[in-house]
């Protein structure tokens, strides 16, 4: 298998926190159209794998690669979009949820140019499909948990990447968001996204997983394949075509995200 | 007052106010969103030895405070994204060694005395001359140029690192740019308000804008509209009386408006909760 058709590949992979050994020794190889849970208590390290499989947090030992290349020398990073687990309410400086979405957009965007017309689309798009698009103009600060999360979601969905790689999207949800989330997360299967996340538990999202990774104290206890022959991504000029997303070729990677009604 | 703003000096200070009410809410809003509201003081202070090294080489203040609070601003960063719990500590040495620095060397200039430090610490907008103005014009279109270059970025770096990080955003070159502009914005500001107070108009401002605000960039404008009347409004207040500070006073009518919003902004909240 080669390792560029890979979405992320780590070896070996250890991190070490003040002399904590927080991951030690991960393997753990993600191809395109998978949806990964990692699952794990706390304190597990299950945060810091995804961390460290976008290069966020650094091997200490052992190594990650991102669509094949190392974190550090990546360049294509619009194809990620990374959901943290918290809204930073920087400083008490308000925000808008539309200008927290809209940053979403800045792994597209170049220096010195103006926001273009398939921004605003994007971004538009992503408040609809986490149903917030009547409080785009409102301060970030001001909504619920649960709504906040919706924002980080929106945030990456404008990004319009490849991979989500969601840091417990679940966490301190409300149930009206555990569904919408489930539902986004439907139309980003079934438009063939990669989707890795963290969950303590998955309610909802269980029928969407293809593939749980369990996190025990540094180290992967289960990786429990699914049925589906997934290794089928390493094949060059595979098409997404897995048993979940049916017949459709989505049109546009947005139109797919839309919420149905 | 119409005499007085015919007066050359007045005119330059008048400017140099308004350059100042301009660049440091700006600078500020992304400073205060980063949760680094002290990092004006901080380079403040080490500019401080900045200007007595120019006393002590017979070159301007200006420029040597503007080569040593870039060089603080820079180890305050490496500190800062290195650091943990060492950082604080790290950062409060470089703060007092810049105080003390700057105290004992210029005592040893030639031409260094406690008046002159006076000015730098507390500002002495009135004997701002024209060469220092054109500085301060220049450093002021570097600073706006850099938030209109990089705002996007920067806003993305201030709100979360690991989200600027995993969009593949320069990291540390935007921390850098950051940090070196919040420099350049004290040295603009630091013979206005004075080095002491410098960190007032980067913060404040910001403070009374997002009492009206829901969005960044509207606090971000609208806090560079209080700088401006606080700057000009501050400098125009101390010409009622000799013994009024202009650097003091521009810090009090900031602080007065900050008072007032928060009233203000409370009452219009209710109102509009109560509208909807």
């Amino acid at each position: 298998m080669l390792l560029t058709d890979t979405t992320f590949a780590m070896t070996g992979g250890q991190v070490t926190l003040d002399r904590r050994h927080v991951l030690r020794g991960i393997d753990l190889t993600i191809c395109p159209g998978e949806v990964v849970a990692v699952l794990g208590a706390n304190g597990s390290g299950k945060s810091t794998l995804i961390r460290a499989l976008l290069g966020l947090t650094p091997l200490s030992a052992g190594q990650t690669l991102l669509y094949g290349t190392p974190p550090a020398r990546f360049r294509e990073w619009w194809r990620v979009g990374y959901v943290p687990q918290r809204l930073q309410i920087g400083g008490g400086v308000p925000a808008t949820v539309r200008e927290i979405v809209a940053s979403g957009r800045i792994a597209r965007q170049k220096r010195l140019r103006f926001t273009s017309a398939a921004d605003k689309l994007a971004v538009t798009r992503a408040l609809e499909a986490v149903g917030l698009s009547g409080r785009a103009g409102d301060r970030v600060q001001d909504l619920s948990g649960g709504q906040q999360q919706r924002v980080l979601i929106a945030r990456a969905l404008a990004g319009e990447p490849d991979t989500f790689v969601m840091d417990e999207p679940t966490a301190g949800v409300d149930a009206e968001s555990q569904q919408l989330l489930a539902d986004t997360l439907k139309s980003l299967v079934a438009a063939g996204k990669t989707i890795v996340l963290v969950a303590h538990e998955l309610g909802p999202l269980e029928p969407l997983i293809t593939r749980g990774v369990v996190v025990r104290d540094g180290l992967i206890a289960h990786d429990g394949r699914p049925p589906q022959p997934e290794g089928e991504c390493a094949r060059p000029g595979h098409e997404h075509l897995h048993p979940h997303t049916g017949e459709r070729e989505p049109g546009s990677p947005l139109e797919s995200w839309q919420v149905k009604p | 007052m119409i005499e007085l703003l015919k007066l050359p000096f007045f005119q330059q200070a008048l400017v140099a106010a308004l350059l100042v009410g301009l660049c440091a809410p700006a600078v500020g809003t992304f400073i205060v969103q980063r949760r680094l509201a002290l990092l004006g003081d901080g380079i403040g202070h080490v500019a401080l030895t900045g200007v007595a090294l120019g006393f002590l080489t017979g070159t301007a203040p200006v420029v040597t405070a503007i080569i040593v609070s870039v060089a603080g601003a820079v180890a305050i960063e490496l500190v800062r994204a290195r650091g943990r719990t060492t950082g604080d500590v790290a950062l409060a040495l470089l703060f007092y060694g810049g105080i003390a620095g700057g105290v004992l060397l210029m005592a040893i200039a030639p031409g260094g005395s406690n008046a002159k430090l006076n000015s730098y610490l507390f500002g002495s907008i009135a004997t701002v001359a024209a060469e220092d103005l054109w500085i301060i014009a220049g450093l002021a279109v570097a600073v706006i140029g850099v938030v209109v270059v990089f705002g996007r970025e920067l806003f993305v770096l201030c709100q979360d690192e690991e989200v600027a990080k995993a969009s593949g955003l320069p990291v540390r070159f935007l921390s850098m740019v950051i940090a070196i502009t919040a420099a350049l914005t004290v040295v603009i500001a630091m013979r206005v308000v004075g080095l002491l107070l410098v960190s007032a108009l980067m913060v404040i401002p910001v403070a009374t804008s997002q009492q009206f605000t829901s969005g960044f960039r509207a606090t971000m404008g609208l806090a560079m509209v209080f700088g401006v009347v606080a700057a000009v409004g501050g400098l125009l207040s101390s010409t009622l009386s000799a013994k009024v500070p202009p650097g003091a006073a521009i810090v009090l009518v900031s602080l007065a408006g900050f008072v007032l919003a928060l009233g203000l902004g409370r009452f219009v909240r209710r109102r509009k909760e109560s509208a909807a």
